[in-house]
This record gives C-alpha cells, sequence and structure tokens, in this order.
C-alpha cells in the first residue's frame, strides 16, 4: 500500500442559514446538518468512524470546547472526535483535517462539520472583547478589511463601482440557493451602489450577514465511495498555509500565504492553468471587493487585473469562471461554518447536485476559506472524477 | 517509504503504516504565574529548544500544530499571537486544535502518516493563571442544565473519587500514597512546580478540599508551555539517536453527561488503548505510564483502564499532580514519556491525555524503542 | 543595545462577561418549563433507559429521542462531595454537598447541590433527598432551589408517560456568564507601554532581519526569535492607508465620519493603526505625513494630525500598508 488513499465527499448537508434559529439548541443545530450529510450518504451513525468538527472562537457562544457537550448529538460516543480552530478559515482547515484521516488510511469513513450560532451572543462583542493596554481598534471587522481595500483600489486604479457588481451578482445566485440566508428578491444593482458607506470604500450592502448556521461532509475512501448511492466529488489537493498576523513586509492585498497555498493545492491537483482548467470558484469573500483581490491571489487574474475579470462578467453564474454561485458569504455567514460551505459547496457544484445555482458540466471546483488577519488560508480542489493514482 | 522497520518493533503496529518518532521534546520550567511574560514570551524558548535542539530552522518543518484555548486565555483568537514564535516566513503548512497538543500532535501524525510531510512542530501552551481555572472551566459543561450550576472541577473530580471509594477501589489512603509517590518523583524533574511531599500518613491529617479530596489530590494551577518535533523514518534517525517510535496512538470521547456515565471507569481510555496496540497479543507490559490525571482519583481510573500492573512505573515525572500547564500537561505526558525511550530508559511507554470533566475524552500513545526485544541490536 | 532594565511588568483586570441567550430544543424546553410548574420530566432512551436531566439525543446510539415521562421529586445519591467553600454562581451560599441524584424512576442522576447543614457527616451515598423548589421560578435548572433530606422513605415513584405539554413554554434561557482574569502583557509590552507614558514610541529591532516593530510583541513573527534592541521611532509618520468610518462603533465616543488609519511612523518596519484628525475627513489620503496628539492621561495618541511636511511617495511605504 503506498501513496495516499483517494478521498471522496459522499455526503453533503447544511441547514437553511438565518439571522437567529431560536428553535433549536447548539446540538439541535449541528444536528440538523449532520443528518442531511448522512442522509445524502445513506449511512447512519454506526458507519461514521470519527468526528472532526470546527469552529470559530467559543466566546461567540460562550461555551467552552463545545465540542465536550456536542459529542452525543453528533454520535461521536466511543469515537474519535477533533476540534479544530483556526479562525475564519476553520470550516475549510476542519474539512482538511478530516480528509486526512481518510487519506492516512487511519479511518474510513469521517464526519466532518463546522458551525456557528451567532444568535447565542453578538459577534462583534466577541471580536472587539477589550484586551487592557491595547488601543482599541477604531472600527468594526469592515473597519478591519476596509484600508486593505482601499491598498487595492490605490494599486490597481480599479472603478469604484466593481464592489457593486459582486454584491449584485453573489446576493442574486443566492436566490438559486435555498440554504442562503439572504434572499433579497428585489436586489437591484442601484440598491448595492446606493447603500450607505459604512467604511469608505465598503458600502453597506458590500459586507456579509451574520447568520446561524452549520454544514457538514461525509467523506469516505475509495470502497466508500464505490458504495456511496450518488456521485462522490473526489478530492484532488488540499492545503493550508499560514503566515504572521502583522509583520514587516506583509502584503494583505495578496497576502503570500494564499497564493502560496493556491500554488500547493494546483500542484497536487496537476493543474497548470486555473483559469481554464477549474469549472467553478467558492471563494471566501466577506466584502465584496476581496473578490477581485482573491482572483488575482489565486492565479485565475493578472496582478492587477482581477477588478477587469470582475467587470466583464466572467465570474457571474454563467460566465467562464463562476465565483461563489452559491451566493458565498456576502449571503450567508455562519462564521465557523463558512469556510466549510466554501468547501461544500465546491463538491456540491463537481457532483452535479446544486441545483438551481449547479454551473452546467462543472467537473473542478477549488473551495478556499482564510481568516485571522489574512493570514490563515485553507482551500481544496474536488473533481467529478477519481483522482489518478 | 513505508517501513525497514515495521516487526522489529514486535508488529505491534499497524502494518503499512509509516514509522514516525518523536525526535525532541522541551517544556517550560512550570511556575504558578509566569505574569512576566506574555504567551508568546513563554513559548518562544521552548520552540527554540526543539528546533535548535535538532538544528531545523521553521523552514525545514513540513508541517506545525497547536494546540491552546481562548477560553484560558480570556480573549479570541489568542493563538494567532503565539504564532509570532515559530517565524512563519515564508508561510507555513499550518493548523490549531482548541484541545491540549497532545491532539495537536495527534494531527502532526497522521498529516505525516498521509506522506505530505516529513518533519512536524508540536506546541502548546497555557496560562492557567490569567483566570479562576476551576471556574474557567464550568464554561466546558452542558450549557442548558449544568454550566449555570458553576460547579467547579475540584468538587467534579471529588464527586468521581467518592464514587471510587463507595465501589471499593481506593480509599483516601491510597489517593495519599499516590500523591507522595507523584510528588516525590517530581524531586527529580527540575521543570516540575510541586516537588516532594510528606508521607501520605502525614497528608491526611489535612483538611478536606472537597471531601473525599485534600489539597494534596488536587493539581497545581501552573503555568506552562511545551513543544515537541516528529519525524518519519530514516529522517527521526538523522534527527535523533535514538528515535522514539510511535507504535500507536488512539483517543476516544465518552458521552459528556456525568450522570449517565460510569464514572469509576474510562471506556474511551480502554477502548483507545486498545486500538493504539497497548493490549497487543505478546506485547510486553510498557515499562513506564506517564498518565494526564490531574486528580490522583483518576490514576486509580486511568491504571485499570490501561491494565497497569505492578511492571509499569506510573508518572516518573511527577505527572499532573506536580505541573499541570492546561493545554500543554497532555502533550508534555507524551513528551515525557518519549524523553524515556530516547535516553535508553525504557522501551515500551504509554502516554496518555485527557480533555474535559472527569476524562470525559482521551488519547493513548504507545511509543517504544528500536530494535524488537525478539530481535535484539536496534540502532547503534 | 540598551538592556531592558529590571522593571514591573504591568498586569489590569480583565472581564469577560456576557448575557449568551441560549434557545432551547423541544426536548429541553419540555423539561426547564416542567422545572417552572415543578415537575420533573426525563426522555425514554433507546434502550428503555430513562435519562434525567433528559437529554436530545441517546448518549449511546445518537438517535433523537422523544418520548417523555414524568419522574419523582425525590431520589437516591449516587455520589457526592462536600463543597466547603462555594463560589460566585454556584446554587447555595453556605457550605453544601454536590450531589448526582437518580430521581425515582429515573436511570440516570442528575447534578445539583444538597444542602445538609449538619455537614458532610450528615451525608453519604444511598441516602434519600427530595427537591426544594425556587420560590422564583422561570424555567431553568436553577428552578431547583437544591436538593435536602428527606429521611428514609423507599423509592415508589414510577416513571409515567408525560406529553410535555405546558401553558406557556419556555423556548430560550439567557445564561449571564462573568468571568475575571488578570491580563499580563509581558515584557516587551511594558517596556513599550512605560515609553509611551513618556510620549517616545519605542519599536524593536529584531537581531536578524533588523526590521523595527512597533509595537514590539515579544518575538519577530517572521524569524522566531526574541526582539530587544529598542529603537526609538516617529513621532512623526506617514498614512499609507485608512477608511473612513460612517458608523458609530460600540463602545467609542467618536463622533462619525471620521479615519481609521495605518501610520507608519519614521523609522518603523509596519504600520500601526490611528484615528486622523485636524483635517477634514474627506481631504486625508494616503501618503499624509503625521504627528501624534496626546491628550491628558492618555496611554496612547489620542490621534494624529498633519505635520504640513509635502505627501510622501508611494514607493517610500508601499510596503508598509
Amino acid at each position: 500500500m503506498s501513496g495516499k488513499e483517494p478521498v471522496g465527499v459522499i455526503g453533503i448537508g447544511q441547514t437553511k442559514h438565518v439571522s437567529a434559529r431560536r428553535d433549536v439548541s447548539l446540538a439541535g443545530l449541528v444536528r440538523e446538518a449532520a443528518l442531511r450529510a448522512l442522509e445524502d450518504a445513506e449511512l447512519g451513525w454506526a458507519d461514521i468512524d470519527a468526528v472532526v468538527i470546527g469552529k470559530a472562537p467559543d466566546f461567540f457562544e460562550g461555551v467552552m470546547m463545545p465540542e465536550l457537550y456536542l459529542a452525543d448529538a453528533l454520535g461521536a460516543a466511543g469515537k474519535p472526535m477533533l476540534r479544530v480552530h483556526t479562525a475564519g478559515s476553520v470550516g475549510g482547515s476542519t474539512a482538511l483535517v478530516a480528509a486526512n484521516l481518510v487519506a492516512a488510511r487511519v479511518h474510513r469513513t469521517v464526519l466532518t462539520l463546522a458551525f456557528e450560532k451567532q444568535s447565542e451572543s453578538n459577534a462583534m462583542w466577541g471580536l472587539s472583547l477589550p484586551v487592557p493596554f491595547q488601543q482599541p481598534l477604531l472600527a468594526g471587522a469592515g473597519g478591519f478589511f476596509a484600508p486593505y481595500v482601499r491598498a487595492y483600489l490605490h494599486r490597481t486604479s480599479a472603478p469604484g463601482h466593481i464592489g457593486a457588481l459582486v454584491a449584485y451578482k453573489d446576493r442574486r445566485n443566492a436566490l438559486k440557493n435555498p440554504y442562503a440566508h439572504l434572499h433579497e428578491e428585489d436586489i437591484t444593482l442601484e440598491k448595492v451602489r446606493s447603500s450607505p458607506m459604512l467604511w469608505d470604500p465598503i458600502r453597506y450592502s458590500e459586507t456579509c450577514p451574520s447568520s446561524d448556521g452549520a454544514c457538514a461532509m461525509v467523506l469516505t475512501d475509495r470502497a466508500g465511495a464505490a458504495r456511496a448511492p450518488r456521485p462522490p466529488a473526489w478530492v484532488h489537493g488540499g492545503a493550508m498555509r499560514s503566515e504572521p498576523t502583522l509583520f514587516a513586509g506583509k502584503d494583505a492585498v495578496s497576502p503570500r500565504a494564499g497564493s502560496d497555498c493556491a500554488a500547493d493545492v494546483y500542484r497536487q491537483a496537476g493543474i497548470t492553468e486555473p483559469r481554464r482548467e477549474i469549472d467553478a470558484v467558492e471563494m471566501y469573500v466577506p466584502f465584496s471587493w476581496y473578490e477581485p483581490m482573491w482572483l488575482e491571489n489565486l492565479g485565475f487574474a493578472k496582478e492587477g487585473e482581477g477588478w477587469k475579470m470582475t467587470e466583464s462578467g466572467a465570474t457571474e453564474l454563467d460566465g467562464d469562471l463562476p465565483v461563489n454561485p452559491s451566493g458565498g458569504v456576502l449571503s450567508t455567514n455562519p462564521i465557523g461554518a463558512s469556510g466549510m460551505i466554501r468547501f461544500a459547496e465546491a463538491a456540491l457544484q463537481v457532483r452535479g447536485a446544486a441545483g438551481a445555482h449547479q454551473v452546467p458540466g462543472a467537473r473542478r471546483a477549488l473551495g478556499h476559506a482564510y481568516g485571522g488577519g489574512s493570514q490563515f488560508f485553507a482551500m481544496w480542489l474536488v473533481a467529478a472524477e477519481p483522482p489518478v493514482s | 517509504m513505508t517501513s525497514r522497520a515495521g516487526h522489529s518493533r514486535a508488529g505491534y503496529r499497524e502494518e503499512g503504516r509509516r514509522d514516525v518518532a518523536v525526535v525532541a521534546f522541551a517544556q517550560t520550567a512550570h511556575v504558578r504565574a509566569a505574569d512576566s511574560l506574555s504567551e508568546v514570551e513563554m513559548l518562544l524558548p521552548v520552540l527554540r529548544e526543539v528546533l535548535d535542539g535538532t538544528g531545523l530552522s521553521a523552514g525545514e518543518i513540513d508541517f506545525t500544530c497547536s494546540g491552546s484555548c481562548d477560553y484560558l486565555a480570556g480573549r479570541p483568537f489568542s493563538f494567532t499571537m503565539a504564532l509570532d514564535g515559530v517565524g512563519a516566513w515564508p508561510p507555513i503548512s499550518e493548523s490549531h486544535v482548541e484541545m491540549d497538543g497532545a491532539w495537536a500532535l495527534y494531527e502532526a501524525w497522521v498529516k505525516i502518516l498521509t506522506g505530505e510531510a516529513e518533519t512536524a512542530l508540536v506546541y502548546s501552551y497555557g496560562k492557567s493563571s490569567a483566570g479562576d481555572l476551576p471556574e474557567v472551566l464550568t464554561r466546558q459543561l452542558d450549557p442548558y442544565y449544568v454550566a449555570p450550576l458553576w460547579p467547579d472541577s475540584p468538587s467534579l473530580a471529588a464527586l468521581q473519587a467518592r464514587a471510587l471509594i463507595d465501589a471499593g477501589e481506593t480509599d483516601e489512603r491510597e489517593l495519599a500514597g499516590i500523591a507522595a509517590r507523584s510528588r516525590n518523583a517530581a524531586q527529580d524533574n527540575p521543570y516540575a512546580q510541586l516537588a516532594g511531599s510528606p508521607a501520605a500518613g502525614t497528608l491526611l491529617e489535612d483538611d478536606y478540599l472537597a471531601q473525599p479530596l485534600r489539597l494534596h489530590d488536587v493539581p497545581p494551577v501552573t503555568d506552562g508551555a511545551a513543544a515537541v518535533l516528529l519525524a518519519a523514518g530514516d529522517t527521526a534517525r538523522r534527527l535523533s539517536r535514538r528515535p522514539a517510535w510511535i507504535s500507536g496512538m488512539d483517543h476516544r470521547i465518552d458521552p459528556h453527561g456525568l450522570g449517565v456515565r460510569d464514572l469509576t471507569d474510562s471506556p474511551s481510555t480502554r477502548l483507545a488503548a486498545e486500538r493504539a496496540g497497548l493490549f497487543a497479543p505478546g506485547a510486553p507490559p510498557p515499562d513506564v505510564a506517564e498518565l494526564h490525571a490531574p486528580f490522583t482519583s483518576q490514576e486509580v481510573v486511568l491504571r485499570k483502564a490501561l491494565r497497569l500492573g505492578e511492571d509499569t512505573v506510573v508518572n516518573p515525572s511527577g505527572g499532573p499532580l506536580a505541573a499541570n500547564p492546561v493545554m500543554a500537561a497532555g502533550l508534555i505526558r507524551i513528551g515525557e514519556a518519549a524523553a524515556r525511550v530516547s535516553r535508553g530508559e525504557a522501551r515500551r511507554a504509554v502516554a496518555h491525555a485527557t480533555s474535559g470533566p472527569c476524562l470525559q475524552q482521551n488519547l493513548v500513545a504507545v511509543l517504544e524503542a528500536d530494535g524488537g526485544e525478539d530481535e535484539g541490536g536496534g540502532q547503534a | 543595545m540598551n538592556a531592558a532594565p529590571a522593571q514591573k511588568v504591568l498586569s489590569a483586570p480583565l472581564v469577560v462577561e456576557f448575557p449568551f441567550t441560549r434557545s432551547l430544543g423541544p426536548v429541553q424546553s419540555a423539561f426547564l418549563t416542567g422545572l417552572r410548574e415543578r415537575t420533573v420530566l426525563g426522555v425514554m432512551a433507546s434502550d428503555g433507559r430513562v435519562l434525567v436531566p433528559p437529554t436530545e439525543y441517546d448518549p449511546v446510539t445518537a438517535e433523537e429521542i422523544r418520548d417523555l415521562v414524568e419522574v419523582g421529586s425525590t431520589g437516591t445519591v449516587t455520589t457526592w462531595s462536600w463543597n466547603a467553600a462555594p463560589r460566585r454562581g454556584q446554587p447555595l451560599r453556605r457550605p453544601f454537598a454536590w450531589v448526582l441524584v437518580r430521581l425515582d424512576g429515573a436511570d440516570t442522576a442528575l447534578l445539583h447541590a444538597l444542602d445538609a447543614p449538619e455537614g458532610p457527616a450528615s451525608v453519604r451515598t444511598g441516602m434519600r433527598v427530595g427537591i426544594r423548589w425556587s420560590e422564583q421560578r422561570s424555567g431553568a435548572i436553577t428552578d431547583i432551589a437544591c436538593f435536602e433530606p428527606v429521611g428514609t422513605s423507599a423509592p415508589t415513584h414510577r416513571a409515567e408517560p408525560h406529553t410535555g405539554a405546558f401553558a406557556d413554554p419556555v423556548t430560550g434561557i439567557v445564561a449571564e456568564a462573568r468571568l475575571d482574569y488578570t491580563y499580563t502583557p509581558g515584557r516587551a509590552q511594558t517596556r513599550y507601554l512605560d515609553a509611551l507614558a513618556g510620549h517616545r514610541t519605542l519599536g524593536e529591532r529584531c537581531p536578524r532581519c533588523r526590521k523595527v516593530y512597533v509595537p514590539p510583541r515579544g518575538a519577530c513573527p517572521t524569524c522566531g526569535v526574541p526582539t530587544g534592541e529598542q529603537v526609538e521611532v516617529g513621532p512623526r509618520g506617514t498614512v499609507t492607508t485608512f477608511c473612513v468610518v460612517n458608523i458609530k462603533a460600540k463602545g467609542l465616543d467618536i463622533e462619525v465620519p471620521y479615519v481609521y488609519a495605518h501610520i507608519a511612523l519614521d523609522g518603523a518596519g509596519l504600520a500601526l493603526h490611528g484615528r486622523i484628525a485636524g483635517i477634514p475627513y474627506d481631504q486625508v489620503r494616503m501618503g499624509l505625513r503625521v504627528e501624534p496628539v496626546w491628550t491628558e492621561g492618555g496611554r496612547h495618541p489620542d490621534h494624529y494630525r498633519p505635520t504640513g511636511e509635502p505627501d510622501a511617495d508611494y514607493e517610500t511605504y508601499k510596503e508598509l500598508l
């Protein structure tokens, strides 16, 4: 036996994401996504060998290491359970840790899940707990990222309306995704462009919502995939990269950790021309301008030209590289789960199971997540065909 | 590259699995409160020690994984600043678990098993002194039925101890003996926070802290950090004269509710040990066991679950009763067990880590020296 | 190199406090509403055991369980410990026993407090206890004030099916949680803050890459080595990028709009964050030269204002965004 075991995604489930799920406990929320993933795979709890769970800071729900309490709800009693936390990229990292358990042949079938129930507290409280002696952050989360958007605008001379195009596209895509949080039936480009400027250059409609939600996947080996009732999505590459939070010479507009991570994934998957070879991308875009920024960082556009790609319509659902057909983080943001939703939506695309937001004929898709101060990256590339081993 | 030597460690390990070993271990001199240091200032020396000791730079490490806890620090994303100590530039392949570092080591071990990494740096740290630890740990409990009552960790451990005494599995004298033995053993451990102990009989004259537990049954509050370097196959042999091979590792979790569990037993520990190959037919008993039993009574539970007898020396480092830096204490058990193997003091060792109230979640790693007894020889 | 003098390292209280709003699943809702009505409900597990407190999912099989039963308000202590010094938030102020109680009709045990005024000598495993209800009940585990001894009565109650239906069911709880920490920023930040008190900004230079870190964090994040050599930077600097904040941030008493900027102090290897004032917000630009403005008692500069120097050239700060 040599090389890695191929990993297939055979079950995907998520909750209908909303601002507050007041009808379920924390356990009930994660359970709903997990059951849907199991049903998709036509498996029961006994078929799961291990559980890998991820979420963002525990302060969001006020439960320290909530996996201890959630073990029962996720059928983990008597099984291994791991809890990943890599800031905003955690949903992606969690899926990769789970995939490695299968790839290393430690387990055959693994349930992985990420969640956030932001309505239990207040994310801004959780994110901005005052630290003594430190100068308070003078702006909210958008204010933290807005200066980097300005730097991007300056660097590329991008016209000011590109951000609105992204938001308008993602919110329309969300209308085709029954699980998306924001369903703005009456969205127009004009509405986005005239929404209040919160952290100039970021407008209200170019920011993500605050959601309760969970996402789960069942990952399995070649034998498990052969028994699966529906076509699997095969993992062809997966990687994480991290760089320090703040350091001399950091390029927060196009962080090297992001481009290195993408390069590693493409290398593993044998991709040399990502724009041509990849059919759909689910990238982590919490503020609309991050679409053109990541298009460059991930190698889909030349440096300085990501905005042209967005402007050309290439990233629309019917474009040549649809980005965030699900509606993306701009339409749904249960923080800890957002990365896993990107990974899962990429898998749905290559399984041909994305429903109304399906990219016709998608064979290869990239799932992307990032977190912290644009420092933690997690990505995977999934495909309809199994990897050649 | 799978293994040259699967059988030379008596074949207790999974066929076809890569050989992975602990090749370096470092820990801080543990203290009650490292209050002059930030977390990264506390962590940095142990990172330097494992890297400099093996002559590797951060850039030569294929994977890095850490374990820590925001609730311990009182700040969200506390691990992001600890990354400053690693020197993560150019960017590194890196992950973090909100768990004891023993589970970070598990993630790193799996990463090496996939073949994607030859070496991995694992670290963890905790400043328990920042908050009121027994109070902080109540936030781990069922948030609907239990956490609102704020039951402190010594009280919960005392419920477990009482159940053991009622079941005739131990008594207060034996528990005092465990405390005395552990802290006396710690006299040989320069990193221990508490070392030396009056005799068991004298300890029993003290008042109860949480009846049936006395102060000696309870771990100290500790600030500390630890780091471990893992390597595969020939890389391990190059980096260490005597690698401590991980012949098996597994972890399991039990249901959360204290009232649904038999507190006198630890099925998850037993199952993890079985899966880690501790009970493999024909395998000799471990020479050493490093058990993450913060409370004396928990050692009784773990000895039973791991089937440890007189042949096994338990917690020669003093264990968590001598220093209990939460989030690092489990990783330190693996490091201590590996260090015994690397120093030639043990041929086979078992390390255990725990998480959650009353031993809810448990990890077991079996470490072995090169060259099985049936073959002799091994590395020069 | 300036050797760091022996110093008193800073520390300060850090309070983490929030009233978490927890929504409930149906089993939890029925159980907690039941407590309000002085009725204890359990749930039937897949193997027929009665779980009290009732969980939503079977702890063994993970199946969803919904069949509720009513159990007694008296029960048997299965284990206990004595709490001589009750802590904040615990059920009783005077010394008490923590107990796991198997209520009559239940197969699992519930954690709570036992009021035992006669002390630990009066408590034993197997003793019979009963619920003392709180006078004010809202649908929470604390509606049980505690348990109290009830003599030697034998268990009689059997679990009886219950619909779980009550008028005005409880659908959520508010969990107040306060934790008190002591925050210690460490040696490097203490050195920085001490100098800042004299309105001097001291960065620290990495011995390996020679970059100057402001504020210093104890280690060079790219080299992973300690920094120690102190280097004074500023006081002037350059706005490298910024945003205009148009919504009030919670807890900040600053009139909007205002400019939040990244400022590279002269000599620093990276930018820090600050507010720009003394210039209309819509005239702030990348490259603007600024200097700090201090207010009485402020630990950090209140804001930065233009120096009047010509703007810095983009090439000089493009790596300091």
